[in-house]
């Protein structure tokens, strides 16, 4: 952690209010975001409880599972689930406008611009919290090589019509949350923990409660008390006032209230399937009505608290100006969704279960990429950001003192102008170090030549290389003038595109040879075989 | 050098022998690929120029795929030293001063940014990065990949279809490649894009022959045993040289200041450890940061003199002879200075990562856990310290704070365990308090007052 | 081997004393042994565990109750995984042993399942040793289901309870630990897997000790088998987890244990845990032990609330990570820090201060520089 990080924690600590660790917002928030509260039950690995999900804040959809053991109840969760998520995709989905992209053109291997569809907006998913992310993972995994009656008749247990492809789209938001500064799929106490810092460590800035408790105290409380009391405190029942965000649950809620409900709605559901007659049968469907009630009541009362808390933490972050460099990485994630969009509809298989070789040497560089990007835009777009960076001997903010005009030799001399930086910051400058500041969005390189003065004094000169302009003397501003105060950084501000890999069919004999070797896994993937007690 | 009087080989003949058979391999043998282990100062970039002169020589073009520029210029320069004949080419990026202008002066090494400008050469040379971008040209049957353990996965992916056949050469106890994304998810793939390159490679060619070189030429025999046991714990190796084979000679006696007093233990032991008393201190302790400068600048002024194998007379220990290593950067910089204070311009001064590959008579180490209120993995990492502690042929100066054995101790042990992943020995920790125990036999206490 | 002196007296009546007159000591358990190693440094945890004494039992009557409970869904679970794995007389489980970490010795037909029933925990350690020998030498494949194994700690016995050993053919010996969170495509959660090779660690070294008494001296495997439910279902799958590093450090921290002496003997005279004394008295008497509290604690110690409310009335900066010490050398408290940085205390020449007055000058400046963005003035 920086050291202005740390400041900020113990000023929080200081103040009782959690301080600012970004000045603008460093990720896009949908107009219109669909929040997801899920809870799951406790040991059945990812066994889904219930959820409450919707864009509207005030009129969240409570989905419930009343007895998660039960395949029939988790499917029909799984395809109000669908039935809910999916129409919010398709909405983005349909909407396009033109736009180019470099691809490589078949007969001649050239590099050719071509005009494809570019998705005008995209769908944002909302969490509260990290294990969140991992859950519509887990979801994703569980439903996307399910098998529907319609695709395979003889499957047993054939999962409702819409829940593979659910799964597939579940997938595609949970690996693109693993790119930085993607905006796809958000944790709540990521994004609030990336703009504040807390007078807590960042293992209780997990708790979603505890967080909103440091940034925004009710009332005149401290933080520090708020947040204790959005931990630990509970009611005469021995509850939690403020619910964990999920979707594990607290121990005391399942044993106490929940296991209960289930017992009595396991209960009244054999009764029902014992009943005798019609008349009795209506009483029993009553009592089974009620006992579900019940746990749907239980849920709700675990969620909403949560749901609101994810609203409440929205329209916090809604109060910050958006950064200069959000809506550029969002039309990275428009791109993102409008390629799933295309593979899905040009009926491509679900996403494999394992990488090949080449798919995961393609993330990992496009992931390294956009984290060095990531870095450097929140740097340029906000003075906070920079002060790190500064603090870090990565940039430098100063004053010119002077500017002697140069020229590079050659038959075609162009300018080379020696300027003189003025700074209290200690970069890591070596000999002909290339530093970069902003010169109307774009990045104009420099030379670091040496100092004016003693060794890591204040006095920098610099040599700057390009952008201005063809001719022998600079174009106008491109030069910083005595007095101008400037901003450079040791880091680039663009990425450069990698090496491309060979494709997945030309993998190397050092990677295990290509995918339809014997020991690669045979495409496309079978369903999971549904075993007698499944959890999701 | 006495002849040893076990029956075990002498170093030059194991040596010899270990090269023998991995030429062999190389030239004759009928798999795709050959890993060579090799230890510090054992000898790489000798049997890396070697193995491609012996290539060409038998008419078998060959590329060389190296991970830095400085070591592709490094590999250039060696091979026009050998074979002053042999047409080269260096293939290298279009930035600024993409190599080493000493290579202007090779005849017979050509450069280009392309690799076709340089098809028919009977050696070519470039980073892994450069050569992700080469496309289209019909494979070479030969390759020699060197730092292969240094090199990640996904590199070797992007250019193992360049060759047919390769050479993999490299140190496994050096510093492992790394991501900055969390690369978890593919952990336990044989192909993990993040591990090494090797790794990878023998994931999924078990039955390659895989070597190592047995001696390292740059250890004098009071490291070799600590560096071999507490780095390389299945593959040992040995010192090419005994006790006695090299000696450290002041002309200046000791002033009984600490720092003369450690240079002196480390002239005689191999190793020395300069403690200063126990206190948390920022990266940049400057008393650290100072009493490691106060070293070199004693270790210039005193005359220093090493008498070694290579030659006849004692060679002056001059400041070319002598490197700092530090863990941070910012620790450098500091280092940088202090020494700038003390009108020392000319010793290297870097962190571990860049002293990979690079060799001195003495070193002077700021310890990575001096001063440290905590461990972290970065701290510990075994390469890291294996580094520091194996660059000397001499003798290696710790300067650290006292209590780091306590701190290590006290270190939280809770490291998650990817399902899959082969553990990695030796552990850091482990590693660490091996050589905090030789160093204390090796102990000056001094306190910055003195 | 004699238990050690102190101040005359024996180590165990002092740590009894400690616990308080007619409590018995909380039994150490494998989970406990390997929560060692999560905060070493700790001489608060490092006694009160040592001594036996029942941290939440002393949490609650702290007034910071541990907040570890367990789902009961999650318990059932666990149990009934545990059943099916052990189930036909452990022929799945004999099986994955094989598969994962035996291939070549000749597949189970059927394994000896030995009755390893005793009275008391020595009874049962001695009956567990008697049939380990006894599988050692038979050349099959056999299962003891919760044998007993012991384990010297700071000179008394801890008992533990694997799920599970195996004995192989070739006579060696693999602890099988049973979890009930799931392998997905042969991946697992990384903390919990690290959390289960910690534990069965601890076996390893109790198993050790036994084989190291036979005459044949047979090998505990490095490698143990860590079972889970496969996928979303409740069957059995397996992986080989080689615990030499967590049983290397386990095996130093239980030689540091010797430190409970030490640190029994820096306690005031009469210094008493047992948690029915007055609330003042306790944490008196917990406040004389030293604690390095780290947010890390919270998931690994009963009495981390309590130690996290005294770290921050101290205003410790470790309260809020033990990473942010790094930068700060000397400084400790939250309170230091900041006047260091807003230049009311601090030497400037000191090399900590001048990195936290600079930080905090880069900081100020960038906030009045948003500052002035957002009021619409331009930047200077």
């Amino acid at each position: 952690m920086s050291l202005i990080a740390t400041l900020s924690r113990l000023e929080a600590v200081r103040t009782g209010r959690a301080q600012a660790v970004a000045t603008v917002r460093h990720r896009h928030l949908s107009e219109r975001p669909l929040v997801l509260v899920p809870l799951t039950t406790a040991g059945e690995a990812g066994a889904p409880l219930g959820a409450l999900v919707g864009t509207d804040r005030d009129a969240p959809r409570l989905l419930v599972v009343p007895q998660p053991r039960d395949r029939d109840l988790r499917f029909a969760f799984l395809a109000e689930l669908a039935d809910i998520v999916l129409p919010y995709v398709d909405a983005y989905a349909e909407v396009v406008e033109a736009a180019e992209r470099s691809e490589t053109d078949p007969e001649s291997g050239k590099r050719v611009k071509v005009e494809v569809d570019l998705c005008a907006d995209a769908p944002q998913l909302i969490v509260p919290s990290r294990t969140g992310i991992d859950f519509v993972r887990l979801l994703g995994r569980a439903m996307r090589f399910r098998r529907t009656a319609e695709q395979d008749p003889e499957a047993p247990h054939p999962a409702p019509p819409r829940v593979p492809l659910l799964g597939r789209w579940l997938t595609h938001f949970g690996e693109r949350a693993r790119v930085p500064g993607s905006s796809l799929l958000l944790a709540l106490t990521d994004l609030l923990a990336r703009h504040w810092a807390t007078g807590q460590s960042s293992v209780e800035d997990q708790h979603l409660g505890a967080l909103l408790a440091w940034i925004d105290p009710p009332g005149g409380e401290s933080g520090d008390a708020a947040a204790r009391r959005a931990e630990l405190a509970r009611d005469a029942d021995g509850q939690l006032l403020c619910p964990p965000a999920g979707p594990a649950t607290d121990p005391a809620f399942d044993n106490k209230l929940l296991a209960p409900a289930i017992e009595r709605y396991d209960r009244a559901r054999a009764a029902l399937a014992a009943s005798e007659d019609g008349l009795e049968a209506d009483d029993r469907l009553g009592d089974l009505t009620a006992a579900e009630q019940e746990i749907r009541a239980l849920v709700e009362s675990r969620t909403r608290p949560t749901w609101d808390a994810v609203w409440r933490g929205l329209d916090l972050l809604r109060e910050l100006p958006e950064g200069a460099h959000v809506a550029d990485r969002w039309t990275r994630d428009r791109w993102s969704f409008t390629s799933h969009r295309d593979r899905i509809s040009a009926g491509e298989p679900p996403q494999p279960r394992r990488d090949d070789a080449v798919t995961a040497a393609n993330k990992l560089a496009t992931r390294e990429r956009e984290q060095a990007r990531l870095d450097a835009q929140e740097a340029l777009d906000d003075p906070l950001v920079m002060a790190g960076r500064r603090l870090a001997g990565e940039a430098f903010a100063g004053e010119v003192t002077e500017v002697v005009m140069a020229y590079s030799e050659g038959r075609r001399p162009s300018p080379r102008p020696l300027v003189t930086v003025r700074t209290e910051d200690r970069p890591h400058l070596g000999e002909r170090t290339k530093v970069y500041r902003s010169l109307g969005g774009k990045p104009q390189a420099a030379e670091f030549v040496g100092y004016d003065g003693p060794e890591g004094g204040d006095l920098l000169v610099l040599r700057i290389v390009d952008k201005m302009g063809r001719g022998k003397e600079p174009e106008e501003g491109s030069v910083p003038q005595k007095g101008d105060p400037v901003c450079f950084t040791l880091f680039e501000h663009d990425q450069r595109g990698g090496a491309k890999l060979p494709d997945p069919e030309e993998t190397p004999w050092t990677h295990g040879g290509p995918p339809g070797e014997p020991d690669a896994v045979p495409l496309p993937e079978q369903p999971d075989p549904p075993t007698e007690e499944d959890t999701l | 050098m006495t002849a040893p009087a076990s029956p075990v080989l002498n170093p030059g003949a194991a040596a010899a022998r270990a090269t023998d058979a991995i030429l062999r391999d190389t030239l004759h043998g009928t798999h795709r690929g050959v890993v060579v282990d090799s230890p510090p100062g054992a000898g790489k970039s000798t049997l890396v120029v070697r193995a491609a002169l012996e290539l060409a020589s038998a008419g078998r073009p060959l590329m060389i795929i190296a991970q830095t520029n400085a070591q592709v210029d490094d590999l250039v320069l060696r091979l026009a030293e050998k074979d002053a004949e042999l047409p080269v080419g260096r293939l290298h990026s279009s930035d600024t001063d993409p190599y080493d202008k000493a290579l202007d002066d090779l005849p017979n090494v050509r450069k280009s940014t392309k690799a076709a400008d340089l098809a028919g050469l009977d050696v070519v040379i470039s980073t892994a990065a450069k050569w992700a971008h080469v496309k289209g040209v019909e494979p070479w049957r030969h390759a020699i990949v060197d730092e292969a353990y240094q090199m990640r996965s996904d590199a070797l992916l992007a250019v193992a279809g360049l060759f047919e056949r390769a050479l993999f050469v490299g140190d496994p106890g050096q510093l492992d490649p790394f991501a900055i994304v969390g690369s978890e998810q593919w952990a336990g793939l044989s192909y993990d894009p993040s591990a090494s390159a090797v790794t990878t490679l023998l994931a999924h060619n078990r039955e390659l022959p895989q070597h190592r070189l047995p001696v390292s030429w740059r250890l004098p025999a009071s490291a070799a045993p600590l560096v071999s046991s507490a780095f390389y714990p299945y593959t040992p190796f040995r010192s090419g040289t005994d006790h006695g084979d090299r000696r450290l000679a002041f002309a200046v006696p000791s002033d009984g200041s600490g720092a003369d007093r450690v240079i002196d233990e480390a002239a005689g032991a191999g190793w020395g450890l300069l403690e200063l008393p126990a206190r948390h201190t920022p990266r940049t302790d400057p008393e650290a940061v100072r009493a490691v400068a106060q070293v070199v600048r004693r270790l210039l002024d005193r005359g220093g003199a090493a008498t070694s194998e290579r030659s006849e007379e004692p060679v002056p220990l001059t400041a070319d002879r002598i490197a700092v290593g530090t863990a941070h950067r910012d620790q450098a910089a500091s280092v940088r200075s202090a020494l700038a204070a003390l009108g020392v311009t000319d010793v290297v001064v870097d962190t571990a990562n860049r002293l990979q590959g690079r060799e001195y008579d003495v070193t002077v180490v700021l310890h990575p856990l001096s001063g440290r209120p905590d461990a972290t993995a970065f701290h510990l990492e075994t390469g890291r310290l294996c580094v520091l502690a194996s660059r000397h042929r001499h003798a290696c100066i710790v300067v650290c704070r006292a209590g780091v054995s306590e701190l290590l101790d006290d270190h939280p042990s809770t490291e998650p365990v990817q399902l899959g992943v082969t553990v990695k020995f030796p552990d850091g920790w482990e590693a660490n308090h091996a050589v905090l125990a030789t160093l204390a036999e090796h102990r000056v206490a001094w306190r910055p007052s003195d | 081997m004699p238990p050690p002196r102190t101040r005359g007296r024996a180590l165990g009546p002092r740590l009894a004393e400690l616990r308080g007159p007619e409590v018995p000591p909380k039994a150490l358990d494998a989970r406990a042994l390997a929560a060692l190693a999560a905060n070493p440094g700790c001489r608060r945890r490092a006694l009160l565990d040592g001594a036996g004494v029942n941290k939440t039992a002393l949490a609650s009557a702290l007034g910071s109750p541990s907040a570890f409970g367990m789902s009961q869904f999650a318990f059932m679970r666990g149990n009934a995984f545990e059943a099916r794995v052990k189930a036909d007389g452990g022929a799945e489980l004999l099986r994955l042993v094989h598969e994962k970490l035996d291939p070549s010795a000749e597949p189970p037909a059927e394994g000896a399942v030995p009755d390893l029933a005793a009275i008391g925990p020595q009874g049962r350690a001695a009956r567990t040793a008697l049939a380990l020998r006894e599988a050692s030498a038979s050349g099959g494949w056999t299962l003891l289901d919760h044998p007993m194994l012991v384990l010297d700690v700071a000179g008394s016995p801890a008992f533990l309870e694997p799920d599970a050993v195996v004995v192989h053919p070739d006579g060696s010996w693999t602890v099988v630990e049973i979890k009930s969170f799931p392998m997905l495509d042969g991946s697992a959660d990384p903390a919990k897997v690290g959390a289960a090779a910690r534990q069965s660690a601890v076996y390893v070294l109790a198993l050790e000790e036994v084989a190291v008494r036979l005459d044949s001296a047979p090998e505990v495997r490095h490698q143990v088998l860590l079972v889970c439910p496969k996928d979303f279902t409740n069957l059995p799958t397996a992986a080989a987890v080689d615990v030499r590093k967590q049983r290397a450090v386990t095996r130093r921290q239980l030689a540091r244990l010797t430190r409970v002496e030490e640190i029994a003997d820096s306690l005031p005279e009469g210094t008493c845990f047992a948690p029915d004394l007055p609330r003042e008295e306790l944490t008196a008497a917990v406040g004389a032990l030293p604690a390095t509290y780290a947010p890390e604690c919270l998931a690994a110690c009963e009495l981390a609330f309590h130690c996290r409310s005294r770290s921050r009335e101290e205003g410790a900066v470790t309260s809020l990570g033990r990473s942010l010490r790094a930068e700060l050398g000397g400084l400790t408290t939250v309170e230091d820090v900041l006047a260091a940085a807003h230049g009311t205390a601090g030497d400037p020449g000191d090399a900590t201060v001048a990195a936290l007055r600079r930080a905090a000058d880069l900081r100020a400046e960038a906030l009045g520089e948003a500052a002035a963005r957002r009021e619409g003035t331009p930047c200077p």
